[in-house]
């Protein structure tokens, strides 16, 4: 039997000490009426069959087109270190670090993570991670209800959907409600986020870039929202932040991300990774993990998880967030590609993709009837407004095996005709070429 | 060890990517760039490598040593499950892409990931359907809760209440909260929930029981039937913390005695790497009544065999995750599934029993063994009088073992609760056994000396207070 | 460390010293003593309202947190600052420097004397 060692003799023996004299015997408290009325899970596998049909599920994912699918989740490089370190069963067979002394990798490895997001980041505190960064907004929105003890989140529209759909399902009436304030043509309406703010507004969030790829400046937003004593939280894309404005310029309480982009794949829609990072003041508001440097009896450094008197295992009912775990593995694949491309590198890879969607916004404007949704200033990432519904386009294009982004239709009302495209590092001038040619004849059919 | 970013030196450079064709400052305006560049470390590649190799040499993992973490179910690990999760056509595929129009058709292996995992579960369980998004243990509690609110509020039910037993995980009553409930906690009796104090707990109000099947002692809870009639009677749902599902696989099924809602840890009884705490995926399974709740999009099966993601579900609480949860780790669970098979799971679980209650019985002249009775896949046990748990858990790490859970369950003093697995030998066992022996001994005899434990690792007892005191969370925070 | 004779106390280990309509607040040596190293004392802020028997704050050790239950009502006219930055006071001198409130009492102060208190303390120490 796979991974079980026993042998028949030391089942005899072990039996013998504990006074049984079956295998069954263990399980005599749970009684007959609470035995199982069927268990047909299939026969067990050789290690070979079971890799030969998890290829073959694999090979049955188209992972070889052309994609320009963003939206907030990034195909760029993954070096190949991170998996080689990664990889080490020191780091993935370890569990939360409860004994510090002999955990000392996984501690160090969280307090540098901290340390390395809180500087691309420019804010003081950052947590060992959460889930993703839906989850992340929500801690955030939840940090800020108590830090306030007020209960409105004023939520900006520009907010990706997805992780705004998350919030939805996450919050209870009870606690926290969202008051979202529509966009304006895919940027954000800073008039109407200010004017949403009242007395008993906890936070105002935002996104920057935000959900369309514009690039925006919210430090008056900010400004406003101190004045009237709310959080500003802001959702980052951490790869751009190497070179666009910080949270802590612009003022945030909070920052938070999902650091999908460093250095982790796509995998279906996870594993990810929620980035937390928040002003000292905020601290003892502030949920998950969190790992502080100190000493040891004999003066050395050490690292331990600190403020736990937080934490749902000693707090219970009244604890700051019911999170218990965190991505560790995540957080250190993001802190190993971050030490790999370093400060340069990490520079080089936002300025390429932003390059990049600059050559496709200027090869796919060029094509009859396709232009920008608006002119806000953009990242890696633009809204294109097209002459027909995205939706039937993008079908069109996936069958000659280009992806040409996402259409917008679903996500937000009359945006039939938007397409959101996105570029990375890894995206070449040829295969915008090829988009572009085939925009062009799928367009052109049209007219 | 010295950090990353004391090691790093200005211009070098590791994994560089191409000179852009143009900088930030000719590509954005001034006033949307950040003023001063990130001050991340210059390093190369192999400064990098030996820094995270030497980091991972001061880890103790399960493939490097015993980990009896109790309630954490610290199995060894099968290294094809990496495997399965490392090929590419699941590694590089975009969520998104099954979101396309008519995109279903370029990702059917993943959908059929998810559905053959659904399937799997709901045979293992017992239960009617499943849902995979929520991305951890207390998500998958959260999810939980959340769907029996659903539950109670489509039916019209006034409830505010759910109750948990003393001696619960903290993440119970923590979801439980979050999502909006009152806690009711109610104290246990021989280390089990009582029908007669449940019963004086239980009014109109009560929306759910959280409970832990094998219990947080190591014990079955033997008045189940009774608990699950007592609730039926006000129409409060009955909640499943699989936490210790790693005890009874092939046993019992919950579907079958009467829950309405269970999480999975997929990460313990499924074998997948904890990763130095995550992630992992907390899978919940639902009765029947429950099913129009779960979240969207749930992944279906067509007349032609072909899969497809279903978003129309009215009564839906929504979205968990972003997409379909953990897949990266669904898969690793799925092939591991796929390798035991169901007589491989009973087993696993036997195994796990059996190599419970042997240590059980060979440390119970040892410890103080509260409740020494046939034990589930784990046991509690208190330091002898006079010791201290927390001096025979450093005792232990320098002896070159992990050490159980301690200081949990809070309902017993002192408290050491070790998980020994199915995957240990009685090899293993039996030196674990006389290393933890000699730990006590030493507790015993030179007490001084125990409470300077551990010795033979890189650091010592840390000053946990200062930590807190301090706060220094950051290299720019000391 | 004996228990002043001329404070009220609570069974939940907070005591009031009554000054007039004003009452001093803080937590017994009994209860720092138990917490053991107190790392973050999280007091309400002035113009709160405290009632008795409700919660206040919240002291936090390394591995416990506990509720501080207010043995008095009345309006919070001053807190103790210096907690924010030394918590440790509360461990060194929890009848004096480790005050946390000072409260204009809204209503007269009731509690246990400090006998009584210490028959409270002997039961849970047993």
């Amino acid at each position: 039997m796979p991974f079980v060692p026993h042998t028949e003799a030391e089942i005899r023996q072990m039996l013998a000490v504990i006074g049984l004299t079956s295998l069954d015997d263990l399980f005599a408290d749970i009684t007959p009426e609470l035995r199982p009325r069927s268990f047909n899970v299939p026969a067990g596998k050789t290690e070979s069959a079971v890799l030969a049909r998890m290829e073959a599920l694999a090979g049955k994912n188209r992972t070889d087109l052309i994609s320009f699918l963003g939206a907030g989740f990034y195909q760029h490089a993954v070096p190949s270190v991170i998996d080689a370190l990664t990889g080490r069963s020191e780091f993935y067979t370890a569990y939360t670090p409860y004994q510090p002394e002999c955990s000392q990798g996984t501690l160090q490895a969280i307090f540098e993570f901290q340390t390395a997001v809180a500087r691309l980041f420019d804010m003081e505190c950052c947590n060992a991670s959460v889930y993703d960064g839906g989850s992340a907004l929500f801690e955030a929105a939840m940090m800020a209800v108590r830090h306030t003890k007020r209960h409105s989140i004023v939520v900006d529209e520009c907010i990706n959907p997805l992780w705004r759909a998350q919030l939805e399902t996450w919050h209870n009436e009870g606690i926290v409600h969202f008051v979202t304030v529509p966009h304006k043509n895919g940027t954000s309406d800073m008039a109407a986020l200010k004017a949403a703010i009242t007395d008993n507004t906890a936070a105002v969030m935002v996104q920057n870039p935000n959900f369309f790829g514009a690039v925006e400046d919210f430090s008056e937003l900010f400004a406003h929202a101190r004045a009237h004593k709310v959080l500003s939280v802001i959702s980052v894309y951490p790869v751009l932040q190497s070179v666009l404005k910080t949270p802590g310029e612009m003022g945030a309480d909070v920052a938070v991300a999902d650091g999908q982009s460093l250095g982790q794949y796509l995998n279906f829609g996870g594993p990810y990774l929620g980035i937390m990072t928040c002003r000292k003041d905020c601290i003892r508001q502030f949920p998950g993990r969190i790992v502080g440097r100190t000493k040891d009896v004999d003066g050395e450094t050490g690292y331990v998880l600190t403020l736990q008197a937080r934490e749902q295992h000693i707090r219970r009912a009244k604890a700051t967030s019911n999170i218990c775990s965190n991505q560790a593995l995540c957080a250190l694949r993001a802190l190993i590609y971050l030490a790999v491309v370093g400060r340069q590198g990490l520079m080089r890879v936002a300025e390429n993709s932003m390059v990049m969607a600059r050559k496709a916004v200027e090869k796919l404007t060029a094509i009859s009837g396709v232009h920008l949704l608006n002119d806000a200033p953009f990242g890696n990432e633009v809204a294109l407004v097209l002459p027909k519904p995205a939706a039937a386009v993008a079908a069109s294009l996936m069958a000659q095996g280009i992806v040409p982004g996402f259409p917008l239709g679903g996500l937000y009302a009359g945006m039939d005709n938007v397409l959101l495209l996105a570029c990375t590092e890894l995206t070449s001038s040829q295969q915008v070429d090829a988009l572009a040619s085939a925009l062009a004849s799928a367009l052109g059919g049209a007219q | 060890m010295k950090s990353l970013f004391a090691q790093s030196v200005a211009g070098r450079v590791g994994y560089l990517p191409e000179k852009p064709e143009k900088s930030a400052a000719e590509l954005l305006s001034a006033h949307l760039l950040r003023k001063v560049e990130p001050q991340l470390p210059e390093l190369s590649e192999l400064d990098v490598v030996r820094h995270f190799t030497r980091l991972s040499q001061q880890n103790f993992g399960v493939d490097s040593h015993f980990y009896p973490l109790g309630s954490c179910t610290m199995k060894y690990n099968p290294k094809f499950t990496e495997q399965a999760a490392a090929l590419p056509g699941f590694t590089r595929l975009h969520p998104l892409l099954a979101q396309m129009p008519e995109g279903e058709r370029y990702t059917q292996g993943a959908l059929q990931c998810l559905w053959d995992m659904e399937q799997a579960l709901k045979e293992i369980t017992g239960m009617a359907g499943y849902t995979l998004q929520p991305m951890a243990g207390a998500n998958g509690e959260f999810t939980g809760v959340k769907l029996i609110a659903a539950y109670h509020k489509d039916k019209g039910n006034k409830k505010t209440k759910i109750i948990v037993p003393d001696s619960a995980h903290g993440t119970n009553p923590a979801s439980a909260v979050l999502a909006g409930y009152d806690i009711v906690n109610i104290e246990s009796k021989d280390g089990m929930i009582d029908p007669e104090t449940l019963e004086a707990a239980l009014d109109d109000d009560v929306a759910a029981l959280m409970m832990t099947c094998p219990n947080t002692l190591g014990l079955f809870e033997t008045h189940l039937p009774q608990i699950v009639e007592k609730l039926r009677k006000v129409d409060a749902l009955l909640y499943y913390d699989g936490a210790n599902m790693n005890a009874v696989l092939g046993q019992m099924r919950v579907g079958d005695v009467g829950f309405d809602v269970v999480h999975l840890n997929v990460h313990k009884t499924f074998a997948t790497p904890h990763g130095g705490g995550g992630p992992g995926a907390g899978p919940v399974g639902v009765s029947e009544k429950l099913l129009p709740y779960l979240p969207v999009g749930r992944v279906e099966k067509r007349a032609d065999d072909s899969f497809f993601l279903n978003f129309d579900y009215p009564k839906s609480i929504g979205h968990i995750a972003p997409f379909y949860g953990n897949f990266g780790i669904v898969v690793r669970g799925l092939a591991y599934i796929e390798r035991l098979g169901g007589e491989g799971l009973r087993r696993a679980s036997t195994f796990a029993v059996l190599n419970a209650n042997y240590l059980r019985v060979v440390l119970q002249d040892t410890l103080d063994i509260p409740y020494n009775r046939v034990c589930m896949h784990e046991f509690v046990a208190s330091a002898p009088e006079g010791q201290r748990a927390l001096d025979i858990a450093k005792g232990l790490l320098d002896r070159g073992y992990h050490a159980p859970t301690i200081y949990f369950p809070l309902i017993v003093k002192e408290c050491l609760m070790p998980e020994p697995t199915e995957t240990e030998s009685k090899q293993t066992l039996d030196a674990f056994v006389e290393a933890l022996m000699d730990a006590v001994a030493e507790g015993r005899d030179t007490p001084e000396k125990a409470h300077e434990a551990p010795v033979t690792l890189p650091i010592r007892r840390l000053d946990e207070t200062a930590a807190a005191r301090q706060m220094v969370l950051t290299e720019d925070m000391a | 460390m004996s228990n002043p004779a001329e404070l009220l106390y609570a069974k939940t280990h907070e005591w009031a010293r009554v000054e007039g309509d004003e009452a001093l607040v803080g937590i017994t040596h009994f209860a720092q003593e138990s917490l053991g190293d107190i790392t973050y004392v999280d007091l309400p802020a002035v113009g709160d309202v405290v009632t008795a028997g409700e919660d206040f704050g919240s002291v936090e050790s390394v591995k416990a947190a506990s509720d501080l239950l207010s043995p008095v009502s009345g309006e919070v006219i001053a807190v103790n600052e210096a907690l924010e930055a030394a918590p440790e006071t509360v461990n060194a001198a929890p009848f004096t420097e480790g005050w946390m409130l000072r409260v204009k009492l809204s209503a007269p102060a009731t509690g246990l004397s400090a006998a009584e208190y210490e028959a409270v303390c002997a039961a849970e120490a047993h």
